[in-house]
């Protein structure tokens, strides 16, 4: 919740049309968007459950002293796993790991994508040429292959090394959508206005084009975020992120690899892919109220 | 002319650039991969060919070699087809080993395509056509709920629900143990069979996209004036959504087709080690946990080499279908 407040800006850019009557600050387009709202407020369940796991896990997620193999029900809500770890325990403190790495992935992809974006845009010729084409090559490439190769060479698996792979293979989109952006902008009259009245490259960066992308920024981010959270979780089921954390992905690998469908212990295997879902709903109904601060049309009064 | 030589320029280049790409990530990594895989090799009991171990090192890295030789020897071995061993196969060559894979992966993912494909556009354009029904609430929001769903988490229910509780399909393999494998109507019939949970769980994820593209695409092309012209002339409802609206709707979705089998080879990965499928997929899980650099080499640039081909092919589609993309160029 706190980075749409941060991010969004606080007076509305200046092509916008002279109809809308009431100027409203963007977190205010976004909160008066209902579906919006009710992303948000999810999304702060997410982050309050993950900020108070200790005192909602009612066990260490990692205590494996536990009766193992235990259906849900009674003291473990969620049952035990195998190796005798409360589930309900891994539940909460799994929303830690989603949550961070959604934050970091996608800070780093979005700055990735702003500054080749911008760059590609404002410079043409070769430069433009060459950013382009690698933008082309990274759209291309297939991501978790990718992703995994280098992980798989990797000595160390931890959650940097997921972040990194994340930002090495998610930058794409956004900068072309970003180069997009800047060229569309950088011809309109405003930015001519600024030039003519003798501003400097980086004033006009600054203070023309980057106030008018900042839906566009912010947008980027919330896709970065649910993508990274997504690889996060492929990536640690598929046992390559850090065996010792818990998160959402890495129960689930063990679920799978620990038989929980034949043992039927339907909550091991269910309750990380719901949670999952739960909070990449959450954000998708987020950007809804984003895409209404870009798209006037979209508003809801 | 002018726009398919621009095109097949480009596709060199991103070839070229794949292929380096691939050269660079081994030599990247700390330590020696090379040595690590070739020292391995030597524990084996039986004798190993030191023209594979000469094609491992130029495909992972040569020691005290300059970065230009090293390059070149690579390039040459790439030609040659040469990939040298599989460490976690041994002595199997990476070539036998993706050759025994690739027709799992290359039937199962083109079939799910193909019908996700179809019957995604399909539904999209249903969707639009009457959109703000219930039928298209149904549809639209129903495919958004489904794309918030982790792709390993609805193949590990189709196996929980259809597998292990119903037991109406096999949880995994390619086919029964007790089938011998020949070109029989039981065989290919008992494939067929194993094939469809994975199937089932590539179709779901694969359409969702083609639903909402498709939509999409359909909805501004419905508003556009040449539809309006033809609801005008009085044509009847069923040529208007498709002879009109459809077929404009749908060029965008064509290169969207080809970008998204990147999407697709990741899926693989995942599914086939759910369902262990002995696809291209399966062989690339078991390569990173047996750290079988050769062949977790080869697998990533030949699924890499397919997907920039697939877009190739697809941008030359397009140019085909739509002299706009041709004039535009030129």
């Amino acid at each position: 919740m706190t980075e749409v407040e941060t991010l969004v800006p606080r007076e509305t850019p200046p092509d916008r049309p002279a109809k809308t009557v009431k100027r409203r600050n963007g977190w205010q387009v976004v909160w008066s968007n209902g579906k919006a709202r009710t992303g948000i407020v999810i999304l702060a369940l997410f982050v309050a459950v993950a900020v108070c796991a200790p005192v909602i896990a009612p066990f260490n997620p990692k205590d494996s002293t536990l009766p193992p193999g235990l259906q849900p029900g009674g003291a473990y809500l969620l049952g035990t796993t195998n190796l005798g770890q409360d589930i309900f325990s891994q539940l909460v403190y799994g929303a830690q790991v989603s949550l961070i790495v959604g934050l970091l992935a996608g800070v780093v992809v979005t700055l990735i994508a702003l500054v080749i974006g911008l760059v590609a845009g404002l410079l043409q010729g070769v430069v433009d040429e060459i950013l382009s084409f690698s933008i082309n090559l990274a759209l291309v490439v297939p991501a978790l292959p990718l992703m995994v190769t280098i992980a798989a060479y990797s000595p160390v698996h931890g959650l940097s090394l997921i972040i990194f792979v994340i930002a090495l293979t998610g930058w794409a989109w956004g900068a072309r959508m970003k180069r997009a952006q800047v060229l569309l902008l950088r011809s309109q009259d405003f930015v001519t206005a600024a030039r003519f009245s003798g501003d400097g490259l980086w004033r006009i960066v600054f203070r023309e084009l980057v106030p008018n992308m900042v839906s566009l920024v912010v947008a980027g981010f919330m896709g970065a975020a649910i993508g990274a959270i997504g690889a996060e979780a492929g990536l640690s089921f598929l046992g390559l992120g850090d065996p010792s954390t818990v998160s959402w992905g890495s129960m689930s690998y063990w679920a799978n690899s620990n038989g929980a469908m034949l043992t039927g212990q339907w909550a091991w295997l269910l309750a990380p892919g719901l949670a999952l879902s739960l909070l990449i709903t959450a954000l998708t109904l987020i950007n809804f109220g984003i895409d209404a601060l870009s798209n006037p049309q979209l508003r809801e009064e | 002319m002018l726009y398919f030589l621009r095109k097949t320029g480009l596709f060199v280049l991103t070839l070229w650039a794949a292929v380096t790409l691939n050269f660079l990530i081994p030599r990247l990594q700390p330590g020696d991969p090379a040595e690590a895989i070739v020292q391995k090799l030597a524990g084996q009991a039986q004798q190993v060919d030191p023209e594979q171990i000469r094609a491992i090192r130029l495909m992972l890295g040569v020691p005290d070699t300059s970065l230009w030789n090293q390059y070149w020897d690579y390039l040459n071995a790439l030609v040659h087809g040469n990939f040298g061993l599989s460490y976690g196969y041994f002595p199997y060559s990476v070539t036998h080993m993706i050759a025994e894979a690739l027709p799992y992966t290359l039937t199962l993912v083109g079939v799910t395509q193909i019908i996700a494909f179809v019957a995604g556009t399909g539904l999209g354009a249903w969707a639009a056509w009457r959109r703000n029904t219930k039928i298209d609430s149904f549809i639209s929001l129903g495919s958004t709920f489904l794309s918030t769903l982790p792709f390993f988490w609805i193949a590990l229910m189709l196996i929980y629900v259809l597998a292990n509780t119903l037991h109406w399909f096999p949880e995994g393999g390619a086919y029964s143990g007790e089938i011998v494998p020949a070109f029989s109507s039981g065989f290919v019939a008992d494939l067929a069979y194993h094939a469809v949970l994975p199937a089932l769980a590539l179709l779901i994820t694969g359409s969702i996209g083609w639903i909402l593209g498709m939509r999409n695409n359909m909805v501004q092309s419905l508003g556009s004036d040449y539809t309006r012209l033809a609801v005008a002339k009085g044509l009847k409802e069923r040529r208007v959504a498709w002879t009109y609206a459809a077929r404009i709707a749908l060029l965008p979705n064509f290169t969207g087709f080809a970008i998204s089998l990147g999407g697709v080879f990741g899926g693989t990965l995942i599914v086939e080690q759910i369902f262990s499928y002995p696809g291209m997929g399966k062989l690339m899980y078991d390569a990173i946990g047996n750290r079988d650099f050769p062949l977790l080499q080869a697998i990533f640039l030949i699924t890499t080499v397919a997907v920039l081909l697939a877009n190739f092919l697809a941008d030359v589609l397009v140019g085909v279908l739509d002299p706009r993309v041709r004039r535009q160029s030129s």
